[in-house]
């Protein structure tokens, strides 16, 4: 098949498809490669390297449109580019099409079969292709970069001789992808990083990165991820009520808030209100990375920086990854020849629309002539179900030492009443038993004692060559042996002797295996 | 010579013996524990040799000639990974000494008192010297103590000879009852009791001692086979237990108090490690010497998602460039014979300034310690060689975690899953880590039978094959 990826003509777009290094996997996957002349510059690509990496360069979008089989691409495609296509052509890219109807009843007409990236199903096995997360890492990053660009301090905090800095405090609203990658940023600068998020299970994931997960004391039933394929879901009024008063408290603080609340299929919710915004210092930031879907802060102006008459850097820049062309286009590529490479099985070049696998199945908007859109529930669910979590109880001093004293209390209990028991049972044997065994019997509970007190400090290393020495040593029965064969009849002597002859066994089997496992420890 | 040199050379003996095993607490004292031990040994052959009452000096060092060659030999050939069985199969011997030995106690009892009916100032030689001289009390006491070293010697013999069977591969290594299960080795210990009773009180004393011995060789061989193979460690180090407590009982029959101390420094140093291990492992001691794991309390978590496989080529990659690592090996390290590769590997990551050590759990493996010594075998150096308590909190900064053929006990569903088989026990959380590695031969569940849900984790990528091969084709990648 041949593969063909255009050049990006939305303003500003600086990714591209497919990288030198994605190609030269694609090729491996017995497909042809092109790009059209240009495609790569804005992510810093020349056709040149394209060439060197055995790609060819075509002038122009007609003539590459014309000439490959599956078009690959990072937005979604213009009308123009989509009209130009023929029937049973692949397209891959971004697609949208709960926001892009007419784009997908088009591409219905054409007989285009298009693959969304942003459709792919969040599950396991399609995480190398899932493109939504690996941009969202991107912006993550981005965002904490474009807020420190705008922030004029330090992240980190420093004791100097000059003064001391306090480090920045910044919150991110929203653990998924991006909020994560975000929170690894700022604390990797030093900020001191809260986070917040609808899903409380996600407050280890937030801790994993080193922020504090903002605690909110609601009682409603904790949402489950699961359900909702690892996305947020709408919440309810009280709830969301809750959530304002927290950020309303919190916004005097916060020197840096970065919103990356999103619910799949709808608007941004509104979560910084205009009254957090002017509760803010002078100097704050506020980097709201769902501008494109209207924002989560209500001063956000899409692809705008803006400042508030009191001094708040509102940035609403939509295009976080293009800021990052190089990086987003490897990554990107990557997840484009991870489709491709699903789409080809046999690794031969042929590409199999398999309609019943859930991540194909699942990406494809349009096929064969007939909208495909939206899929049916995959198979596979994305996330384990959580299972409630029992909550350690914390102890109060009191309770603790109580605790303390009752397990005493019930230790010398037990003890006790083991030493009573072993005693009156001791008596019982003394009053039936000759004097002579219980001369034995003393020797014999000692030796147990010291067995006891002996083994506890032998270190777990080396429990093998103490069993190997144990046994060795077990082979002592010999000496009853010794003491049978130079006794009594014929029969007596045979078993005695062979008794005699399996204790050698041992005693040289054992004592040489553990000198020989004994030898073999040794220092670095 | 006289009584008393023998008894003193015993105290020396039993001295030493405390001071072998006491050794054992730290590597390099413990190399100076076997020559206690040796030491202790030798010097109560000799004292036993020379003692009162001796005689047959030539068959005596026939036989010891020719155990001792065997052993020789056997030790000498056999190989790190085979430990396991070999210690197993050196316990039957003692067993089967044991019963032996209670059995010629009871010819010589049976001699002795029917010579002083005919004649009550018969004279005797040795052991049968000492039996003439008992009270009629005296004689009853030492009946029970012959049919407790025949019951103890005799479940050992059998148990040891299943559990090398299991450890060997000879036998399955599920756990297999006949239909009744626990209640044939309760009917089976209740009849033996019957049995001693009526053995030290009517006639015809052998027959009920051969009972005795076929009911405690059923129950040694049915109690082992009901436990699963997972579990061997713990049997292992019981029976070696079994072993000391028997030649106790055989020290009292024959008044020797060297044996009586001996066998109860064996048999409770083998107790304790019983108990270590069962608590390594969160199991109840008991449930696991009965065999099983108990009763489930429900069906387990599901797990879904797929496990990734991963070719030489990504694990190499992924090593080249992390600086922390920590390699897990568990019992398929043992069975690929894998641990030269592992420390080759090792070394060449070592030599790149990486951070490389080893987690071992308690149990991992056949025997506890297993790894440790076959990693010592390898020239792994011991100090890089951590517990699990050690490294369990340095999980999360680590950058590659290496799995090679353990599964239980990097099981995350014993903590996760409540309902698991092995919920609750400590295990390794690898799947802390930024990657995880899992080496192994195909897509089977462990020894416990076990879905082990971190083969599902995104983190983890399965790195299908024989663990010495696969570790072979990744060692020239390494650069």
């Amino acid at each position: 098949m041949k593969i063909g990826a255009l050049k990006e003509n939305y303003e500003g777009e600086a990714r591209v498809a497919v990288t030198p290094s994605s190609a030269g996997h694609l090729k491996k996957l017995g497909h042809e490669v092109f790009v059209e002349s240009g495609a790569g510059v804005g992510a810093g690509f020349s056709d040149a390297a394209y060439q060197a990496a055995g790609v060819t360069v075509l002038p122009g979008a007609a003539a590459l449109i014309g000439d490959v089989d599956v078009v690959v691409k990072v937005r979604p495609p213009a009308e123009a580019e989509l009209r130009q296509m023929r029937r049973g052509q692949t397209l891959i890219s971004h697609f949208w099409p709960a926001q892009n109807a007419d784009l997908l009843e088009l591409a219905r007409e054409q007989g285009v079969t298009a693959i969304a990236m942003d459709m792919v199903p969040r599950i396991s096995r399609a995480q190398k292709m899932d493109a939504l997360s690996s941009m969202a890492n991107i912006a993550g990053y981005r965002a904490v970069i474009e807020a420190a660009n705008n922030f004029g301090r330090f992240f980190t905090g420093q004791v100097t001789a000059a003064g001391k800095v306090p480090p920045a405090k910044v919150l991110v609203v929203g653990a998924g992808v991006a909020g994560l990658a975000a929170i690894g940023a700022a604390v990797s600068l030093g900020a001191q990083v809260y986070a917040f998020d609808v899903r409380p299970e996600v407050a280890e994931q937030i801790e994993s990165m080193g922020a504090e997960f903002v605690y909110l004391d609601f009682a409603e039933t904790a949402q489950d991820g699961a359900a909702t394929g690892g996305y947020a879901a709408p919440s309810s009024p009280e709830f969301r009520e809750k959530q304002l008063e927290k950020f309303r408290e919190l916004a005097p603080q916060m020197d840096i808030v970065i919103t990356t609340a999103l619910i799949p299929g709808r608007d941004a919710p509104k979560l910084w209100t205009a009254d957090m915004v002017e509760a803010m210092k002078t100097g704050s930031v506020i980097v709201d990375l769902a501008a494109e879907r209207g924002g989560n802060c209500d001063l956000t102006v899409p692809d705008e920086r803006i400042v508030t008459e009191n001094g708040v850097v509102v940035i609403g820049y939509t295009d976080f990854p293009s800021r990052m062309g190089a990086q987003a286009s490897e990554l990107y590529g990557n997840n484009i020849r991870h489709m491709l490479s699903d789409l080809t099985p046999g690794k031969d070049g042929v590409l199999v629309q398999n309609m019943e696998d859930d991540v194909i199945r699942g990406a494809t908007v349009a096929h064969d002539g007939d909208v495909t859109w939206p899929p049916p529930p995959p198979k596979v669910a994305a996330i384990a179900a959580q299972k409630p979590r029992e909550k350690v109880k914390e102890l109060t001093p009191e309770e603790r030492r109580a605790k303390e004293i009752a397990d005493f209390r019930a230790q010398t209990r037990s003890q006790v009443t083991l030493l009573v028991g072993g005693a009156v049972a001791m008596l019982l044997v003394g009053l039936f038993a000759p004097a002579s065994f219980l001369s034995h019997f003393i020797v014999f509970v000692l030796a147990v004692f010291v067995g006891f007190q002996v083994i506890w400090n032998v270190s777990h290393s080396l429990h093998t060559p103490l069993m190997a020495i144990t046994n060795a040593i077990s082979s002592i029965i010999i000496v009853g042996a010794l003491l049978q064969i130079g006794s009594g009849g014929g029969l007596v002597v045979v078993l005695a002797a062979l008794s005699v002859l399996m204790a050698g066994v041992n005693i040289f089997g054992g004592f040489l295996v553990t000198r020989r496992m004994l030898a073999m420890f040794q220092k670095s | 010579m006289e009584y008393g040199f023998t008894t003193a050379a015993y105290v020396v003996a039993a001295v030493l013996f405390i001071l072998s095993l006491g050794g054992l607490s730290g590597q390099e004292s413990a190399k100076r524990a076997v020559w206690y031990g040796i030491a202790a040994m030798a010097l109560a052959v000799v004292a036993t040799l020379i003692g009162p009452g001796y005689g047959n000096w030539g068959l005596t060092l026939v036989m010891l000639a020719i155990g001792g060659a065997i052993g020789w030999v056997v030790a000498k050939r056999v190989q790190m990974t085979e430990m396991p069985q070999l210690v197993a199969a050196m316990h039957s011997l003692v067993g089967l000494a044991a019963v032996l030995i209670g059995f010629n106690a009871q010819f010589e009892l049976g001699r002795v008192l029917r010579a002083r009916a005919a004649d009550a100032a018969a004279q005797f030689e040795g052991f049968a010297a000492v039996l003439a001289h008992k009270t009629p009390a005296e004689i009853a006491m030492l009946k029970v103590e012959v049919a407790l070293g025949i019951f103890i010697g005799a479940v050992t013999f059998t148990g040891s000879i299943v559990a090398f069977g299991k450890l060997a591969g000879k036998i399955d290594g599920k756990p297999r009852k006949l239909p009744g299960g626990h209640m044939l080795n309760a009917g089976a210990a209740a009849l033996s009791l019957l049995a001693v009773i009526l053995y030290s009180t009517t006639g015809a004393p052998v027959l009920w001692l051969v009972l005795i011995t076929l009911l405690a060789f059923f129950i040694g061989y049915h109690l082992i086979m009901g436990i699963g193979g997972a579990d061997m460690p713990v049997v292992v180090s019981m029976l070696n237990s079994y072993s000391g407590w028997a030649a106790a009982a055989i020290g009292f029959t024959l008044g020797n108090d060297l044996l009586i101390v001996v066998g109860a420094l064996v048999g409770s140093s083998g107790a304790i490690l019983s108990y270590i291990m069962c608590k390594a492992m969160n199991r109840n001691f008991v449930s696991v010497i009965l065999g099983g794991f108990g009763g489930e309390t429900g069906p387990a978590m599901e797990i879904e998602g797929e496990q990734v496989a991963i070719d030489a080529d990504g694990v190499a990659a992924a090593l080249n460039e992390a600086d922390e690592i920590i390699i897990v090996p568990g019992y398929g390290m043992a069975v690929a014979q894998a641990q030269q590769s592992v420390s080759e590997l090792t070394r060449k990551l070592r030599a790149k300034g990486k951070k490389v050590r080893f987690a071992i759990h308690p149990v991992a493996g056949r025997l506890p310690g297993h790894m440790n010594v076959l990693l010592a075998e390898a020239k792994v150096p011991y100090d890089i060689v951590l517990e699990m308590d050690e490294i369990n909190e340095d999980f999360p900064n680590t950058d590659v975690v290496i799995v090679i053929g353990s599964n239980d006990i990097v099981n995350p569903a014993a903590q996760e899953d409540p309902n698991s088989p092995i919920a609750g026990m400590p295990v390794l959380e690898v799947w802390k880590a930024k990657q995880v590695f899992v080496s192994k031969r195909g897509q089977g569940t462990g020894y416990s039978g076990i879905e082990n849900p971190l083969f599902y984790k995104e983190n983890t990528r399965m790195f299908y094959g024989d663990a010495k091969k696969s570790l072979d084709a990744l060692l020239p990648m390494i650069d």
